[in-house]
């Protein structure tokens, strides 16, 4: 009887084994112990992508690779460096793909410009309209 | 009726055209690494098998281009480009292996069951090197010319047909 129990508690434990992949970076889900380093780490990890999630950033992702990224920010957060020391790290090997934190460049400047200029020829539309009335 | 009053339906259908043909276009999905045509990073992995050497940065700077092989044993793309990677090797091209977030015992099986096309396999359990030259995922596979400059990537499996495409990166990248 006891043996069977242990061969049925067996099966149930198999795909727990199947599951027994290498375990995730020391700092991907350990918060550092200083609470100001880790708000900065948490900051930034919220405005930096996951690559393999690509919607997600890598505070919100459970992907390995986004574990792993976040290890990075953590330990560089404890070693001293400066958060966007870390995104400029990351985005000079991804881009500005990895990063949510809007930069204005050579190809996304007009986001930046065409809102700005729709108001002004709204103010213009107005003005002109409100003149002809006065 | 003047024709001016048409302009904002005109600006307004335009842009939902542009909207609708943007979104019917495939996305590209692929991430490029920024690194290419940079320094390799520095980096030392230790040995993934025991029979293999690790791998280190330093042994891309002995002036013979190399392949950089970002793959995993639990990644099934790998198998699938298995084959091309012994076919590349079968030319002489020396690929050096990143395992990725592996263990040692499912990179002997997997290079028992597929065939092991590599000089030197690297363990990089916390993806630092894969992070280092701007790898998204794997397979990715880089072309490291003999001074340790990244001069090309392959983002996904090898198939058939980037064979030569990568024999003619490692030609240029040689001279």
């Amino acid at each position: 009887m006891r043996a069977l129990f242990a061969f049925l508690m067996a099966l149930v434990a198999l795909p727990l084994a199947a599951q027994n992949d290498i375990p995730p970076a020391p700092y991907a889900y350990r918060q550092l112990d200083d609470p100001a380093q880790e708000a900065a780490a948490q900051d930034l990890m919220e405005t930096l992508r996951c690559l393999k999630c690509q919607s997600q950033s890598i505070a919100d992702s459970d992907a390995s690779m986004a574990g792993d990224m976040r290890h990075q920010v953590r330990i560089r957060i404890a070693a001293g460096e400066e958060p966007e020391d870390i995104r400029r790290w990351l985005m000079d090997r991804y881009g500005d793909y990895v990063s949510y934190e809007p930069v204005m460049s050579a190809t996304t400047w007009p986001l930046f410009a065409i809102p700005v200029l729709l108001a002004l020829i709204a103010a213009l539309l107005f003005w002109r309209r409100f003149r002809r009335r006065a | 009726m003047s024709w001016r009053l048409w302009l904002p339906f005109m600006v307004f259908f335009g842009f939902l055209g542009l909207a609708a043909y943007q979104l019917s276009q495939p996305r590209d999905e692929f991430v490029k690494s920024a690194m290419v045509g940079q320094e390799l990073p520095y980096f030392t992995l230790p040995a993934a098998v025991p029979d293999l050497p690790g791998a280190n940065s330093e042994d891309f700077a002995d002036g013979k281009p190399k392949l950089l092989n970002i793959w995993a044993s639990w990644c099934l793309p790998c198998i699938a480009e298995a084959p091309q990677l012994e076919a590349l090797k079968d030319e002489g091209v020396e690929i050096v292996g990143v395992a990725i977030r592996d263990k040692p015992e499912d990179i002997a099986r997997f290079l028992s069951d597929h065939g092991n096309p590599y000089t030197r396999i690297g363990r990089d359990d916390l993806s630092e090197v894969q992070l280092g030259i701007g790898s998204s995922g794997v397979p990715e596979t880089f072309v490291i010319d003999g001074k340790g400059r990244i001069a090309y990537q392959h983002i996904g499996d090898i198939r058939a047909e980037h064979v030569p495409i990568l024999l003619e990166e490692l030609r240029k990248a040689g001279r």
